[in-house]
């Protein structure tokens, strides 16, 4: 049929494809024949994958593909390398001691590595993601501890929290509301008094009155020099570190109407190897003892 | 019809149709017409196969060479180790950083290809072309199983017989061994030779060993046995680029038309006749020997790759009749251009041979030859100049680089930390790279802010200002480094301060300038 309408054109000697609008005719320039080649290929390549791949949606899900392939189990084989790759570390970790882990400089670096990812993922949201905290969050890179900075004390009080009511092990502490039972002068004067130790107060009169003042109401609990006590979690005063907020007013505060931060018990949310490993990790971050 | 011996003195007639011919120009679209290059003897064919026998030589026994770099490298000369990101050359170790050794060898590259280019023409393309080489061997391989060119031609339109499938089966085949080859050379490169060879044929060697072998089989196969001279012609970008580094005075491969022509295939018989008869007998042995499939008495085209095998032929066919040889030989456009207007009378005329001959048949004195001095012209010499500036410049590096290096992180997050004594501490963390293959004790030192401690975390050593360090052959050592800085001491001014490293034995050393943060109120 296609013969019957066969026209060459005269100047060039190619044959037309029959195309004519107003005399003028198209060139039959056919693709290069590696060209079509190629693109029929990829045609059958394409049929090939969709059957071998998941590739046709349907109501629910797309068809599987005779390979069974699917991303997420790549990825959940993947994991599971990964896991296994890491049992010898994981499982050693969960056996021994926090001070043997310590010991072993590539189990320590290994659980290092480990902390810091595991407390991007639970601690960052109080304590930052440096671990330095913020008012009322404290800052894990100085060497202040409230509880103390050796790595069993670090491990026992990420696995047990503080003041947390479901674990019976907590660590408990709290500092009575003394806008109670002291003055309001009273209490300014101890607070000039506790900002003296480290820092200039407003008045030199009222820190004389506050020193008697704090060894009648304060110094049981954080030490005749201010100097806190790790069996209480009594902050340190005597030193540049303040939780609470710095100056006069902000210890006047927390006298009035203490407030008492509380950190979840990790033990069971999260197992005891991650919370050694993130006990390492905090105790490598520069202030540990 | 393909095979026409004619007389022309003792010379045989060939008939081979250019695949471009000055009178058919090739349409853009075309079906490929299949070349079928006749063997060529003579000295550019010689050193052809010499070059290939160097080139081939060195990319295939390289990866073999033994190189002693005691127990803690490789002892293999030339290994690109990937996994360990270093790259082994004989004596010469390059860790990633240096890369700028291979940027600088691609550099000198690039202008030894314009040196060569603008001294002798496209040297690369005819001679040295891994293309241009592995299309020669697998012409070896087709000219020893199908025979010389008729035969091939005939074999070629001949119909598909017993013997037709026998050899191209064995042809194709040995050019896949060959492929095969080349591919398994390539991935030596980047492992240990003899391991990776024994675990590539128990088949336990990575995928991506196999994939390479698999790819550059594919390419070597296709490219050398079934493209040939289309990679040239289409989808190199060689020819245009060096065409744009020619000029007048480059050496191209030129067919003298000012002595050949007018060419007749009877000679004798014109010249008895009185007709003005060149030295071309037009036995287009010239054409049939061209690995790319065109006519050099047509002029300078894109697709020649300056391999002078027509030279060759030519040649050939001149010794056989007693005339001089050259008439396709290497001559600059310059010197071609001359003798043409010598021949041409400036272009008043056609061709007349008796201008550029004398009496005797010698070529008259005003006939321009090729002249070596003309290669050490401004502009080679100008590429050349360039060329070991940069050589020069990379072996000075080689020579004076470091073999101890310091890199220091400054911690981020958190910028410093305020201790409880009120000094502020900032975190480092300092990469010290051991590039010999022998443990070193070198010692790091804080120099500035007097005042400022150093404590290296994880190590018993304490505060202080100077620590010896173990440092392991060929690695880098990470070391957390704390600096601290008294309370009292924060508000002075100058907070700069270096870390030095030094080899106490071999006196190296680096230095690294370093910040100090510290709380703006300090401040």
């Amino acid at each position: 049929m296609a013969d019957r309408h066969k026209h060459v054109d005269e100047v060039s000697g190619v044959e037309t494809t029959g195309h004519e609008w107003d005399g003028i005719r198209e060139l039959n320039s056919p693709m290069p024949r590696w060209w079509v080649y190629t693109f029929y290929a990829t045609i059958v390549w394409a049929i090939g994958y969709a059957i071998a791949y998941p590739s046709w949606p349907m109501s629910t899900e797309a068809t599987k593909g005779v390979l069974g392939y699917s991303s997420r189990a790549e990825v959940t084989a993947e994991l599971t390398d990964a896991k296994a790759a890491q049992a010898g570390n994981v499982d050693r970790i969960a056996s021994d001691t926090i001070e043997e882990i310590m010991a072993d400089p590539q189990l320590r670096q290994f659980a290092m590595s480990a902390g810091a990812s595991a407390f991007k993922v639970n601690c960052a949201q109080c304590h930052g993601s440096g671990a330095t905290g913020g008012k009322g969050f404290p800052n894990l890179n100085d060497d202040d501890w409230l509880w103390g900075g050796k790595p069993e004390q670090i491990y026992q009080t990420i696995a047990h929290g503080i003041r947390h009511a479901g674990d019976g092990e907590t660590r408990v502490s709290e500092m009575p509301a003394f806008g109670d039972m002291l003055a309001p002068e009273e209490i300014r004067a101890t607070a000039a008094y506790v900002a003296s130790l480290t820092g200039t107060p407003s008045s030199s009169a009222l820190v004389e009155s506050g020193k008697q003042l704090f060894a009648d109401n304060c110094a049981s609990c954080h030490g005749a020099d201010a100097e806190g006590s790790r069996e209480m979690g009594a902050p340190n005063l005597a030193d540049a570190i303040w939780l609470k907020g710095e100056g006069e007013q902000a210890i006047v505060d927390q006298m009035r109407s203490p407030k008492h931060g509380v950190m979840p018990a990790w033990l069971q949310r999260i197992g005891d190897p991650v919370v050694k490993e993130l006990a390492v990790f905090v105790h490598s971050l520069g202030g540990g003892e | 019809m393909l095979h026409q011996p004619a007389q022309a003195g003792s010379v045989e007639r060939l008939e081979a149709e250019p695949v471009n011919a000055a009178r058919h120009r090739r349409p853009l679209y075309e079906k490929r017409r299949k070349i079928f290059p006749k063997r060529a003897e003579g000295r550019f064919r010689r050193f052809k196969w010499l070059v290939m026998l160097v080139t081939l030589g060195i990319y295939y026994l390289t990866p073999w060479i033994r190189w002693d770099r005691g127990a803690h490298a490789p002892d293999q000369a030339v290994l690109i180790d990937l996994a360990a990101r270093r790259f082994y050359f004989f004596f010469i170790e390059i860790w990633p950083q240096e890369f700028f050794f291979v940027a600088g060898l691609l550099v000198m590259a690039g202008f030894g290809l314009f040196l060569v280019t603008s001294a002798v023409g496209r040297a690369w393309c005819g001679y040295a072309c891994p293309q241009t080489v592995w299309i020669d061997l697998y012409l070896v391989i087709e000219r020893f199983i199908e025979g010389g060119r008729n035969a091939r031609i005939r074999l070629d339109a001949g119909p598909w017989t017993l013997d037709k499938l026998r050899k191209r089966v064995a042809k194709h085949a040995i050019w896949l061994v060959i492929g095969v080859a080349t591919g398994g050379a390539w991935i030596f490169y980047f492992a240990d030779a003899p391991t990776l060879l024994k675990s590539f044929v128990a088949l336990q060697a990575p995928p991506a060993a196999y994939m390479t072998v698999a790819i550059l089989t594919a390419t070597t196969y296709v490219f050398g046995g079934l493209m040939r001279e289309q990679v040239c012609t289409y989808v190199c970008p060689w020819p245009r680029i060096q065409a744009a580094m020619l000029d007048e005075s480059s050496l191209v491969v030129t067919y003298n038309d000012w002595r050949g022509e007018t060419r007749s295939r009877h000679a004798k018989k014109a010249a008895a006749a009185g007709e003005v008869v060149g030295d071309c007998v037009d036995c287009n042995a010239c054409g049939a020997v061209c690995p790319m499939g065109i006519d050099i008495r047509d002029g300078q085209q894109l697709e020649c790759i300056t391999c002078a095998l027509c030279i060759d032929a030519c040649d050939g066919v001149m010794d056989k009749l007693g005339r001089e040889r050259g008439l396709i030989s290497y001559a600059t456009l310059s010197d071609y251009a001359a003798n043409m207007a010598l021949a041409t009378d400036g272009g008043a005329t056609a061709i007349e041979p008796r201008r550029v001959r004398g009496a005797n048949g010698a070529f008259v004195d005003g006939i321009r030859h090729f002249d070596w001095r003309i290669i050490f012209r401004p502009r080679v010499l100008v590429y050349f100049g360039v060329w070991v500036l940069v050589g020069l410049g990379l072996l000075y590096a080689l020579v004076s680089r470091d073999r101890l290096e310091l890199n220091v992180l400054h911690d981020r997050n958190p910028q410093y930390v305020v201790e409880s004594d009120g000094s502020v501490r900032n975190g480092y963390m300092i990469k010290l790279l051991n590039m010999i293959p022998e443990q070193r004790r070198i010692t790091l030192t804080l120099e500035g802010m007097p005042s400022a401690q150093m404590r290296i975390a994880g190590q018993a050593q304490g505060d202080g200002r100077s620590f010896p360090v173990a440092v392991d052959p060929d690695k880098v050592t990470s070391l957390k480094v704390f600096v601290t800085v008294p309370k009292a001491k924060l508000l002075e001014a100058e907070q700069g301060f270096s870390f030095r490293v030094e080899d106490p034995s071999s006196h190296e050393r680096d230095v690294y300038r370093a910040n100090f943060n510290q709380p703006a109120a300090a401040r």
